[in-house]
């Protein structure tokens, strides 16, 4: 539950930045540049005299959009293909499987650098890139469960009852499979906030001057020497909010799937 | 078994099929005039001309995949244009620089994951069980590129221990060659670390739970023995196959490790080249590292077969 | 008696190890012909493979290397170059008058050659005997010598050129100082001593291994832990760091190129509906709204030169009568008042490697005070060119790595229609005058045509320039002998460890 505690208080973070930053995160100050952390600048400031404070506690939002918007996209499309494989079966099955696998071939990092590169440098095609190089492990999930929860007894029951599919796929066998959907969701965004970082490390995701903890290690990584608490908090950050979610989806796998306690 | 192995064989060729239109689409679709950024920085128009013809941009792109299919089915994977290198010559140049990386990762990622994973199942819930959890969530949540540089700073400035980056041959000097393939081995190895002591320690769990491990510890076996000879043994199971997918991803390249710490292997290859517009680069490392997946994938299902009894039957 | 031996062993071995040479480079180079090359980086490696008809000093003066004179024809239509008695290439073969009119035909005349641009005035080569070559102009062009100091001027084995045909790239006979040994992509390209060459007395390595390192910091960080002699292109912010490090020397020097944001304002339709691009007087006020001064202190840590031209202030070609404007943002405000546009907004399509960011940044930061308000759009680099090319955007920060003569600096950039002018400049006033400067050999002229198209570029700013980077080069201490040349090369002549 400190995953939760973390996750929540991250999202706060995000939600009333304009409130508790400090300083303007995009104002910058040619005399105070690379400045040690001090009382009017608690994190110090970076390369062109932001402030580093500000900038990290504005980055929650785009780490978190990008960890949670990339998931809402592959899960958007990740289920829909995934019930369809494993409902219908057959060819249909089939050529969703092999495309899935022909998916799932290919680096996820460089699926995604390509789609940035398609799409050109920003925050939302990063999520973009992110969210679709990630559907296919949605759409095998999503298949196994469907496939092991359509034997099940009342499906069959619902069957005989002359429900039309669509009924079934959505009453009966969607709020089935939804735990291990959950808990790889939870456990996704804490990947998309580090493919994040990874493609701005590349040049490829949010872009300055815009906060985001990525593109801020991207360019603080010049200045470790100099100016190492650049890196420091952004890098502590990110990994605080990508631990927090793991936490959370251990915590969720350990109270929605039985199997495992 | 014979037909789980022909069917398995069966659904490769599909899915190759995909992967290559996959690859194909991916960089043709890439905005811009690759022959442009190729031309360097003059712009000579001939040699825009000159390459556009090379790549043949102007005609269709099925007639251009058609071409490039027909290439590959005959072994050759094109060249690269920036450099003039033919890919498949790249590949074989970079292929034992990734083999041996993926390897040294994947074994540190089994010493440090495995004992992780066993020594906090056997002493579940106490400190030693707290610690090992909190490493492998590290692990995950570390991004492997700032772990790289921090890496760099502390082990090769400021100590001195290990060389910055760079690869050396080891049939040229096996001592240089370890000493700069250890921290990028170890930041790879570190995340994977993290994913195989999870599933270790569950594996153990349930393993350590079981009936028949119950009736050794009641037959007075050590403990030792309990643990490392019945239990471990049979929570390999999903641990081979985890292992030999990961192994795969590994294959592919380290992409961000390996820009940081300057090995000349596949990931920085292909980064590279999707950066220059090296198409036909990316398209036959990318298709060479997803047909080692895949057949991976296929030895990996392969292992599991055989070695759990309830499958065979 | 064993000890003298294992004495001597010692020696021999910690002599040897010394005398190889291992150079950073800041990328991977391209094909390592120089008909086919096209990247910077490349002329890195060629400095040690392969020698020219000419050379540049320090001060950018024409010296003789493979040529050891010239003289121009009375009417200045054709060059007369003299050739080195006794130079061979990496083969064996003679370098002699035959050979030169080998190559620059073929640099004319290869399919998917890079220098048939730069040689394009140059309508034949004749050998007027062994060591004399003839080289015909249809009319005078002052820039060849300058174009005969780079790449075109670089002379390549024809035996070993037409065996190889397209893939001499692969491993190219040349004539320089170290012949090729082995590239592997992406991690080294190795290079040794070769033992016949003609100025053997000036080097004092056996071999030379250069690696690319893309990373400034970890190339750095090479350098430091002792993995490598000499690094290029190092990062500014780092310069302060090394100054206190007795093991470590930087070298610098400005650059003959320079940094400057490009403005559309005739490349597409796109041009028009920017104000930017439409009234020269909105140009004026970005660039009135610019301190110059803090660009360079702020985004470059102070290593590079503030400069308004396409040529650095102590450039002997600078055009005097167009000095550096001062920042006025009073003045900014008051032409885009009268330009109708007191906020006006556009697009600033920016690289995404961190200068280019950051000067962006100042940019905008600066400009917003005079009222612009400037979206940076980072744009991947491959992808930006593409777009500069076909007119889609406002503004687009470019830098360009310079060439010897200012022409090369000038030419492609502002004459009409040529490939490099992404602004879409187009006077045929200016066209007149800038073919009128290459065409007199006389430098007095040239000097005044120069200040010419100082002026009328000035009026219309097609290209705001910034500054002019310098070239920052680290190395060990131990190495002496380094030749801090403007165009930012690497010469191996004289280079010594102690």
């Amino acid at each position: 539950m400190i995953g939760l505690g973390f996750v929540f208080f991250f999202i706060l973070m995000a939600l009333l930045a304009p409130w508790i930053a400090p300083h303007d995160p995009l104002a910058t100050s040619w005399g105070a540049i690379r400045k040690a952390p001090s009382a009017v600048n608690l994190f110090g400031t970076d390369e062109i005299g932001r402030d580093v404070l500000s900038r990290v506690i504005w980055g929650a939002r785009a780490s978190l959009l990008a960890g949670v918007a990339s998931v809402c996209i592959s899960l958007t499309l990740g289920l829909p293909i995934g019930m369809l494989a494993g409902y219908l079966g057959g060819w249909t099955d089939t050529l969703i499987s092999r495309a899935t696998d022909a998916m799932l071939a290919c680096p996820f990092l460089i699926l995604a650098i390509a789609l940035a590169a398609f799409l050109g440098p920003s925050l939302t095609n990063a999520m973009i890139a992110i969210g679709i190089s990630a559907t296919p492990v949605f759409i095998r999930l999503t298949r196994a469960s469907v496939m092991a929860v359509k034997v099940e007894d009342y499906i069959e029951a619902a069957r005989a009852l002359g429900n039309p599919h669509l009924r079934i796929a959505l009453r009966h066998i969607l709020p089935n499979i939804l735990a291990p959907l959950i808990v790889q969701a939870t456990l996704a965004i804490a990947a998309a906030v580090i493919a994040e970082a990874s493609l701005s490390f590349l040049g490829l995701g949010q872009q300055p001057p815009a906060p985001s903890w990525g593109s801020m290690l991207n360019t603080a990584k010049n200045y470790v020497d100099q100016a190492p608490w650049m890196a420091i908090w952004p890098g502590a950050s990110i990994f605080l909010l990508v631990l927090s979610f793991n936490l959370l989806g251990d915590g969720l796998r350990d109270a929605l799937d039985p199997r495992h306690s | 078994m014979g037909k789980f192995l022909v069917r398995r064989l069966a659904s490769i060729l599909p899915t190759l099929f995909f992967v290559t239109i996959l690859i194909f689409g991916l960089q043709q679709l890439l905005p811009g005039d690759p022959a442009i950024v190729l031309a360097g920085e003059d712009q000579d128009p001939n040699v825009v001309a000159y390459l556009r013809q090379k790549l043949r941009l102007d005609e269709p792109f099925p007639v251009r995949y058609a071409y490039w299919l027909g290439g590959v089915l005959q072994g050759d994977l094109g060249e690269s244009l920036r450099i003039q290198k033919p890919v498949t010559e790249l590949i074989f140049e970079k292929l034992p620089v990734t083999i041996q990386l993926a390897a040294m990762a994947m074994l540190i990622a089994l010493v440090i994951g495995i004992t992780a994973g066993i020594t906090s199942a056997v002493y579940r819930d106490t400190t030693l069980d707290y610690a090992a959890n909190v490493f492998a969530l590290w692990g995950l949540s570390t991004p492997n590129f700032w772990l790289g540089i921090m890496l760099i700073l502390l082990f090769s400035v400021q100590l001195g221990w290990l060389p910055a980056s760079g690869y050396v041959s080891p049939f040229e000097d096996l001592k240089a060659n370890l000493a700069a393939m250890i921290m990028p081995a170890f930041v790879l190895g570190n995340a994977i670390a993290a994913v195989l002591m999870r599933h270790t320690r569950s594996a153990m769990l349930q393993v350590l739970n079981s009936d028949y491990v119950r009736t050794a510890r009641a037959k007075g076996l050590h403990e030792r023995v309990v643990v490392l000879k019945h239990a471990l043994r049979n929570a390999m199971i999903p641990i081979i196959t985890l292992g030999a997918l990961e192994f795969g991803t590994l294959l592919s390249g380290a992409v961000l490790t390996e820009q940081v710490f300057s090995i000349p292997g596949f990931g920085k290859l292909i980064v590279d080249a999707v950066f220059n517009r090296d198409y036909a680069v990316v398209q036959g490392v990318v298709l060479f590292t997803a047909t080692a997946y895949i057949t991976l994938n296929l030895l990996a299902d392969l292992a599991y077969f055989l070695v759990n009894p309830r499958m065979r039957g | 008696m064993k000890f003298r031996l294992a004495f001597c062993l010692f020696f021999f071995i910690a002599s040897v190890q010394s005398q190889t040479l291992r150079i950073g480079l800041a990328e991977d180079p391209d094909i390592l012909d120089p008909t086919l090359a096209r990247t910077f980086v490349g002329r890195i490696v060629f400095s040690a493979l392969c020698d020219k008809l000419f050379d540049l000093d320090e001060k950018l003066n024409i010296v003789p290397m493979l040529a050891t004179s010239h003289d121009w024809s009375a009417d200045h239509k054709a060059l007369i170059v003299k050739l080195r008695q006794g130079v061979t290439f990496h083969d064996g073969e003679k370098l002699d008058a035959a050979a030169v009119k080998f190559n620059l035909e073929r640099h004319k005349n290869m399919q998917g050659s890079n220098r048939r641009g730069e040689l394009a005035p140059v309508t034949g080569v004749e050998v007027l005997d062994p060591q004399t070559v003839r080289l015909n102009l249809a009319a005078p062009f002052a820039p060849l010598l300058a174009v005969l100091t780079d790449r075109a001027g670089m002379m390549v084995s024809p035996k070993a050129a037409q065996a190889a045909g397209e893939k001499f790239g692969a491993a190219p006979v040349c004539s320089g100082p170290f012949r090729f040994v082995e590239r592997v992509a992406q991690d080294r390209i190795v290079v040794e001593r070769f033992a016949n060459y003609w100025n053997k007395g000036a080097i004092h390595f056996e071999r030379i291994v250069y690696t690319p390192i893309v990373d400034a910091t970890v190339r750095l960080a090479n350098l430091r832990s002792g993995q490598l002699d000499f690094i290029e292109r190092m990062a500014p912010s780092d310069v302060p760091g090394l100054k206190g490090d007795s093991r470590f020397k930087v070298a610098k020097i400005v650059e003959i190129g320079y940094q400057g944001i490009t403005i559309n304002i005739g490349k597409s339709e796109q041009s028009q509906k920017n104000p930017l691009g439409r009234d020269p007087r909105v140009r004026e006020a970005l660039e009135l709204s610019l301190d110059r001064g803090a660009i360079v202190q702020v985004a470059m840590d102070g290593e590079a030169e503030i400069g308004n031209q396409w040529v650095a202030p102590d450039n002997s070609w600078y055009a005097k009568n167009m000095p550096m404007p001062k920042r006025d943002i009073a003045r900014a405000k008051a032409l885009l008042a009268a330009a109708g546009v007191p906020n006006p907004s556009f697009t600033l399509m920016t690289p995404t490697t961190s200068d280019a960011q950051k000067i962006a940044q100042v940019v905008q930061a600066m400009a917003k005070d005079a009222g612009f308000d400037v979206k940076i759009q980072s744009t991947e680099f491959a992808t930006s060119l593409n777009l500069a090319d076909k007119g889609q955007f406002d503004a687009y920060m470019l830098a360009w790595s310079g060439r010897a003569d200012p022409d090369g600096n000038l030419f492609s950039f502002h004459a009409c229609k040529q490939p490099l002018n992404y602004a879409g400049y187009c006077r045929p006033e200016t066209d007149e005058l800038i073919n009128r400067s290459r065409s007199t050999n006389d430098p007095a002229q040239r000097r005044k045509i120069f200040e010419q198209i100082a002026e009328a570029i000035g009026k219309e700013r097609p290209v705001v320039y910034l500054f002019h980077r310098h070239w920052l080069w680290a190395h060990s201490a131990k190495l002496s002998g380094l030749r801090t040349v403007p165009d930012g090369l690497v010469r191996v002549q004289g280079l010594k460890m102690n």
